[in-house]
């Protein structure tokens, strides 16, 4: 196992020296870059093409979302979660929901959980597909951006029938849901898993037998199963390396315990191996809704929870598989309305770690690639 | 000056071997005019058939279906602020676009639209074809060099090795045809480009076609390394925009840019043409040797207005399937002033086609016979530039070094197999 915190962190006095005279080139990818996905600043040290070094310089969509936390109610605070991984809103808002639950010894009720599910799992398929869009434009191939985006907007328009928004969707409240489904809910579920699985295999029939993007992906930013887990990388990521790690059968949260569905792993951890698992979890995520919707049982959706929230002091850590990896909330009550302090795990931070030894001695056009299969957001990553 | 034009007209020599000043200047015109108005349409149909690829409309706002938009997008580019960084190297930035857009324009000298439809014929036009192409490379170096910026630095190197190495291969595939030439009654190869179309029209075949499936071979090597020639996906790396933003032309903005842009897309149609020259059969129409009588010979002629006139049709059913809005009234009228433009081209070209039937040696037919080469040549180039565009839709882009292997490992090897069979070939036949 390479310890990371041997790798000598680059040398930045070189930058004064000019450049010519060196073998070196120090060159600063970002924070304005097409390919790092936002506001991401990797500053490379290069040997005509090959990365010798990388360093992340992080924080430019830095919201400081942890310190509101502790300025505002548990309800108030709710719909910042979403801002955060604003891709997978869904998933932030399970998450922190059911922190603050755990905390007040609180169940949502069956049928809530399944309208979690439901809507949480396609949030995973619409986080993959622009994954997938963007991760391919990275590589060069511009054309699956645009179909991914094109089958996005079925889930997109779920989410703005169900609760009126499209990205932050803020769908849960504390104790469950706070809007029933509308009539045809149901229906549009079940549209939507006819229509999805042909436009995998559109998106499958461009790049998984493509040459060029084999070439591209296969052996690139391979990372061991070792060096994943000492860095505590989570998620896809993880699993692409042969490790059979998902929170959803792991340490079963809402009711992903009564679904029959199955942990895709990979073996060499390299970007096709991550490619192929993410694509496969879409086929699952339509596995799970399908029984969602099947069995999806009448009742209220809400639990009884006070008006004003105030939890006994004390302290909880709940995470889940948000789309990227594990998504944890560490809360710590001091019995007030407000949380002492609230700490978020996010997992596109963890994961960006991966980075620097995933393309040491590869070269630059390896470095948008792994970028975008690390699949980072960076309003996760800063927070 | 007068005599000088007329005595021109009917002749069967390309200007520049007949000797005629004027007319060669006359031709450089066209010529230049020609490419760059084809270079603005490639421009709306890449934005265009892309938009199509790609499940989106592309421009509709300039113009009916957008078709204004690169008018629109030049008068921007020539009115846009003329930066120039000021840690740059002043004159080589300066000159650095010129060098790319002489060398791409250069090329159009021998390019062969018909047997008289050269500016000029010479005896080494192929080899001075990909000479001059391949200087373009020094217009990409030097912007790469003058920007003094990481990302164009990387961009030129990147070009600059990439050109030459699959121009190893391009040669060889080049070569390979030029061997075939030499299988005429008169036993000569040429390279003259001129002199290459003549050879496959005496030999009743494109060359694609000779010796199949080794003509085929040495095609698709030529098309693959054309490509990477003029830096077009999936062998854009010298400004592959998800690594190095823009490449070497991260520092160029407004016309400096837009010459860069002017370079690259005649390079398209210059090494496009090369391929049709050699491969293809240049200007004659399809299956010269099965349909050569003359009612073959006059379907043929009509093709051109066909095509003008199926262009006609299609835009006239657009402006009539324009919603009834009257937001949209002025988009219609313009739709339908283009189709009726498009028509009255079609009807002339009919009227031309009719009137030249005969072959004779008379000004409307040798008028028909013009159009009818440069039809033909221009199609087949038209049918590499939508390839173009198909590439850039569907594949990734390669790395560098796998482009480096691609070239090195695959494509010259079997270019000098191919070579070295057309040679053992072509004595065995002879």
């Amino acid at each position: 196992m390479t310890d990371p915190r041997s790798l000598s962190p680059l040398d930045l006095e070189t930058c004064e020296k000019p450049y010519l005279d060196s073998n070196e080139l120090i060159i600063n990818m970002g924070p304005q870059h097409p390919a790092t996905h936002g506001v991401l600043r990797v500053i490379l040290k290069l040997d005509g093409e090959k990365v010798l070094g990388t360093e992340c310089v992080i924080g430019y969509l830095h919201r400081g979302v942890e310190k509101i936390a502790e300025n505002r109610t548990y309800t108030m605070f709710n719909p910042y979660v979403d801002r955060m991984d604003y891709v997978a809103a869904v998933s932030n808002g399970l998450g922190y929901c059911q922190a603050v639950e755990k905390l007040l010894n609180v169940e949502a009720p069956p049928r809530a959980n399944y309208i979690r599910v439901i809507l949480t799992e396609l949030n995973r398929i619409a986080s993959h597909q622009l994954w997938l869009g963007t991760h391919a434009l990275d590589i060069g191939a511009m054309t699956p951006l645009f179909y991914t985006f094109r089958d996005r907007e079925e889930i997109l328009k779920i989410f703005e029938k169900y609760c009126g928004a499209r990205l932050t969707t803020h769908a849960f409240r504390i104790g469950g849901c706070q809007y029933e489904t509308y009539a045809g809910f149901e229906k549009d579920v079940k549209n939507f898993l006819a229509f999805f699985p042909p436009k995998i295999v559109e998106y499958e029939a461009l790049l998984t037998g493509n040459r060029i993007w084999l070439e591209r992906t296969k052996k690139v930013g391979v990372i061991s199963a070792a060096d994943a887990i000492a860095l505590g990388v989570t998620g896809p990521v993880l699993r692409a390396s042969g490790v059979k790690w998902d929170i959803r059968k792991a340490q079963p949260y809402a009711n992903y315990a009564d679904f029959d569905f199955e942990i895709p792993t990979g073996e060499n951890g390299d970007t096709f191996d991550r490619y192929m698992v993410r694509m496969v979890e879409m086929r699952q995520s339509l596995r799970i809704i399908e029984q969602a919707v099947n069995g999806i049982p009448e009742g209220p959706i809400m639990a009884k929870v006070p008006k004003v929230i105030k939890p006994a002091v004390g302290e909880i850590y709940h995470s889940i598989e948000a789309p990227k990896g594990e998504l944890g909330y560490f809360i710590v009550s001091d019995g007030s309305t407000q949380p002492y302090r609230l700490r978020v795990r996010p997992p596109s931070f963890v994961n960006l770690q991966a980075l620097d030894i995933m393309v040491r001695g590869m070269l630059v056009a390896d470095v948008v690639a792994v970028i975008g299969t690390l699949d980072i957001v960076l309003g996760e990553v800063d927070r | 000056m007068l005599t000088s034009f007329m005595s021109y007209l009917g002749s069967q020599f390309s200007p520049g071997v007949a000797g005629n000043q004027l007319w060669a200047l006359i031709y450089i015109l066209i010529i230049f005019a020609g490419v760059s108005v084809a270079v603005i349409a490639m421009n709306w149909l890449e934005r265009k058939a892309l938009a199509h690829f790609q499940v989106r409309l592309g421009p509709m706002r300039v113009g009916p279906h957008g078709l204004l938009q690169p008018i629109a997008d030049a008068l921007k580019l020539l009115l846009k602020e003329d930066i120039i960084p000021a840690e740059a190297d002043q004159v080589v930035f300066w000159v650095a676009p010129l060098i790319g857009l002489l060398a791409a324009f250069t090329v159009y000298t021998v390019v062969p639209f018909g047997p008289s439809q050269a500016v000029s014929d010479m005896n080494i036009g192929i080899l001075f074809m990909l000479g001059v192409s391949s200087l373009g490379v020094l217009g990409i170096v030097t912007a790469g060099w003058a920007s003094n910026s990481h990302y164009p630095l990387i961009g030129a190197l990147r070009s600059s090795a990439q050109m030459v190495s699959y121009e190893v291969a391009m040669g060889l595939a080049v070569v390979s045809a030029i061997l075939m030439t030499s299988l005429n009654e008169s036993g000569t190869g040429t390279l003259s480009m001129i002199g290459i179309v003549q050879a496959q029209q005496q030999q009743g075949i494109w060359f694609i076609f000779k010796f199949f499936p080794l003509g085929l071979i040495a095609f698709v090597i030529f098309a693959i390394a054309m490509v990477a020639e003029t830096n077009r996906a999936p062998f854009d790396l010298a400004e592959a925009e998800s690594e190095l933003t823009a490449g070497f032309h991260t520092e160029y903005s407004g016309l400096r840019w837009s010459l860069f842009m002017l370079a690259e897309y005649a390079a398209m149609i210059a090494v496009s043409s090369i391929a049709v020259t050699l491969w293809l059969g240049g200007w004659m129409h399809p299956f010269p040797n099965l349909l050569s009588a003359p009612a073959w010979e006059f379907i043929f002629s009509l093709f051109p207005a066909l095509t003008f006139g199926g262009l006609a049709a299609i835009a006239f059913l657009g402006a009539a399937r324009m919603p009834g809005h009257s937001f949209f009234k002025i988009q219609r009228a313009g739709l339908a002033v283009f189709a009726a433009l498009l028509g009255v081209l079609a009807l002339l070209l009919l009227v031309v086609a009719i009137a030249g039937r005969h072959a004779d040696t008379s000004i409307a037919a040798r008028f028909r016979e013009g159009i009818d080469y440069v039809y033909w040549f221009v199609l087949k180039v038209a049918v590499f530039m939508y390839l173009f565009i198909w590439y850039r839709a569907t594949w990734p882009r390669y790395r560098f070094d796998q482009l480096m292997k691609v070239g090195w490992k695959v494509m010259l090897p079997i270019s000098l197999g191919v070579l070295i069979v057309t040679a053992i070939v072509g004595v065995l036949v002879k």
